[in-house]
């Protein structure tokens, strides 16, 4: 008890205890009249006892600095280096990457959605792949979760974007690297796949039960830098009679996964999939699970076709403006578009 | 998988969650190819014996995910079909799954007598053999609902002897037959093929089998959205696609479904030739081959195959209908 440690008399310190004053912060509200009368002694005794509580909790206070004006509070400034210094997972396209602001953020959640058969399978097994780039190449060296709820994660693809990215690896390194041999990490291909962990959920009991089990998880592996779910939808646009529950439902994830970027400072990627919604006299194609979900994540994509092409659209991001990107799924996985079409263009 | 009996158990959520989540198995991707190339037949591929399209699907029709056929009226999907479920139920020692079909014909299309002619043309040598052509089509188990009750029904059982017999290729032919009858129904939220859909997925994926599935098409309406709020804000930048609506059309059971398949091939008629597309795959490319129907089956004019441009795959014309199948 932290009133026992006090440099009070212990008679004094007895009086404290049985009245029910056992702690720093209970002694820190209360006035010295009031004190004096629960304790039955004089009011300068009980002034003084207070005043002996206010320097020790004082000088804790000091240590503290910020943090005793509002707990678990942080400076904007102390922000702004740590948003500064945090490394992005590259997308490999370096035109989706300036959209971006260098690539997908780590400690927020970035949904990505789009019609079937656009790339948003071939994005999140590409994020897998580059998350694990060694932080010698500007990358983060880290593992990736890979959550599966429609079973579109096929592993002869994984395995060959991940000799894709070794191959670039080894050419930056014969291009850039000549001299520092000794920093040459050579990765092999199946090493890319050892570091992607597997999840297939197969209801969206499993779905939820996986994400609030990620927390475990991931203290236990502690190198996981991104968690892709794909996609976030499938298992809640079905059999639904409730939708107030999947409203519930959803709420309660969204706000398990943001807490999960901020905890371990990793990146979070939900891909969604599209609706129609009938707005101003037509219909309009729109990402899946509503309004009340739109909100959930930090940032948002949507991957569309403009004429023969891929293009990636930046719809909302709390830093950067709304912009769009070409891009092409090829056998390597994704990479910039051919050089003859229109480069990226801000709205 | 423990996880999904412990979901079909029917438990109070909170409780269900607290047993799955104990039960996890996560794989590492390694671990996954790995088992993959060992302990499967053809490295997880159910060969078509079209070798443009094999090499681009890395194999054949993969293992374990869900396969769609979607085209026209007549352009040859139930007999793709045909050919598939003669492949499966082939001997290993011949290159097939030796295993038994499960055929599901909601239309009645299923015709045995174009089967075995599709094996003598192609495996004259096999089905000469005493007894084997009987065999063979003893292992192709036909079911035929009569309506989407019925065919729910179904499906619990053939996940009860998916194991018990064997069974190595699920064919639905055809999906959208299904779904055409239950529309008025259901409330507009609700997709009526919503849990078969997953139900589906898990069989494949847990038993590791193919499953193909063949789905209609209907004409675009004019109220077919095509764009986002994004894209109509800013008409002038984007590229307008020519409103074609009297030569195409686009597949049945929306755009749920259509997220929902993992493959999808693309066949229909363009200048007269048929021609099926690879319009959704996460490992190939946008490919188009131009095929004839044949006795044998279905053959590919060319191996090379066409490369397709952007969502030119997706789209399924209609240019005029070649009234009869021309056979060889």
């Amino acid at each position: 008890m932290e009133v026992s440690t006090l440099p009070i008399s212990a008679s004094h310190r007895g009086k404290l205890i049985s009245s029910g004053y056992t702690s720093l912060s209970s002694l820190s509200s209360v006035s010295p009249s009031r004190l004096a009368q629960d304790l039955k002694i004089s009011e300068n005794e009980a002034v003084e006892i207070l005043k002996v509580v206010s320097r020790r909790s004082g000088s804790e206070k000091i240590e503290n600095g910020n943090h005793a004006i509002m707990n678990g509070a942080q400076t904007a400034w102390d922000m702004l280096h740590e948003e500064e210094s945090s490394v992005c997972i590259t997308t490999s396209c370096s035109d989706l990457d300036v959209i971006l602001g260098g690539g997908i953020h780590c400690k927020e959640v970035t949904e990505i959605g789009g019609v079937p058969g656009i790339g948003k399978t071939q994005l999140g097994i590409q994020l897998a792949v580059n998350v694990q780039i060694p932080s010698g190449y500007g990358g983060l060296g880290g593992k990736a979760i890979y959550i599966d709820t429609e079973g579109s994660f096929m592993v002869e693809r994984a395995l060959q974007i991940a000799e894709a990215c070794a191959q670039d690896m080894l050419e930056y390194d014969n291009l850039l690297r000549k001299d520092s041999q000794a920093c040459r990490v050579i990765k092999q291909p199946k090493a890319f796949l050892e570091n992607i962990f597997y999840f297939r959920v197969c209801t969206y009991t499993e779905q939820i039960a996986v994400i609030n089990y990620l927390e475990k998880f991931i203290s236990e592996q502690k190198d996981v830098k991104v968690v892709i779910v794909d996609s976030i939808t499938f298992h809640f646009r079905q059999d639904f009679e409730d939708m107030a529950l999947r409203t519930r439902l959803l709420g309660g994830m969204a706000l398990k996964l943001m807490k999960l970027a901020k905890q371990f400072k990793l990146a979070v990627v939900l891909l969604n999939q599209v609706t129609t919604k009938y707005k101003e006299g037509s219909f309009q194609l729109t990402l899946a699970l509503g309004d009340s979900w739109s909100h959930a994540s930090t940032n948002r994509i949507i991957l569309h076709w403009n004429g023969d092409e891929r293009y990636a659209y930046l719809d909302k991001s709390p830093s950067l403006q709304s912009a769009s990107a070409p891009y092409a799924v090829t056998g390597k996985g994704i990479r910039n578009a051919a050089p003859n079409c229109k480069r990226v263009k801000l709205m | 998988m423990a996880n999904k009996l412990i979901s079909e158990m029917g438990l109070p959520r909170s409780m269900a969650n607290v047993f799955i989540a104990r039960n996890i198995v996560t794989a590492k991707a390694l671990s996954l190819l790995e088992q993959r190339n060992q302990n499967e037949y053809l490295a997880g591929h159910l060969p078509t014996r079209l070798k443009g399209l094999d090499a681009a699907l890395f194999g054949g029709i993969p293992f374990g995910v869900v396969t769609e056929l979607v085209g026209p009226a007549g352009i040859g999907k139930t007999q793709f079909c045909l050919k598939l479920a003669l492949l499966a139920s082939l001997p290993t020692s011949y290159g097939g799954l030796g295993g038994r079909v499960i055929y599901v014909d909601v239309e009645s299309k299923f015709s045995s007598k174009r089967m075995i002619e599709m094996g003598l043309s192609s495996f004259p040598e096999i089905f000469h053999m005493e007894g084997l052509a009987q065999e063979m089509a003893g292992r192709i188990l036909v079911l035929q609902p009569a309506s989407l009750s019925e065919f729910t029904e179904s499906l619990q059982h053939i996940k009860v002897s998916l194991l018990q017999h064997n069974v190595k290729l699920l064919i639905i032919d055809s999906m959208a037959a299904l779904a055409s009858g239950e529309y008025g129904l259901a409330p507009p939220k609700h997709h009526p093929l919503g849990w078969h859909i997953s139900f589906i997925k898990s069989l494949a994926e847990c038993y590791r089998i193919p499953v193909v599935v063949t789905n209609q098409v209907r004409s675009q309406s004019r109220d077919e959205a095509s764009r986002y709020l994004f894209q109509e804000q800013s008409r002038a930048e984007t590229i307008e696609d020519p409103p074609n609506f009297n030569s195409h059309l686009v597949a049945a059971l929306g755009i749920h479904w259509a997220h929902a398949v993992t493959i999808r091939l693309v066949l229909e008629f363009r200048s007269g030739q048929r021609v099926i597309k690879i319009a959704k795959s996460s490992i190939s490319p946008s490919m188009g081959f131009c095929f004839n129907i044949t006795s044998s089956g279905v053959s590919l004019l060319d191996d090379e195959g066409v490369e397709m441009m952007g969502p030119e795959a997706n789209t399924i014309s209609w240019e005029g209908h070649i009234g009869i199948i021309n056979y060889e």
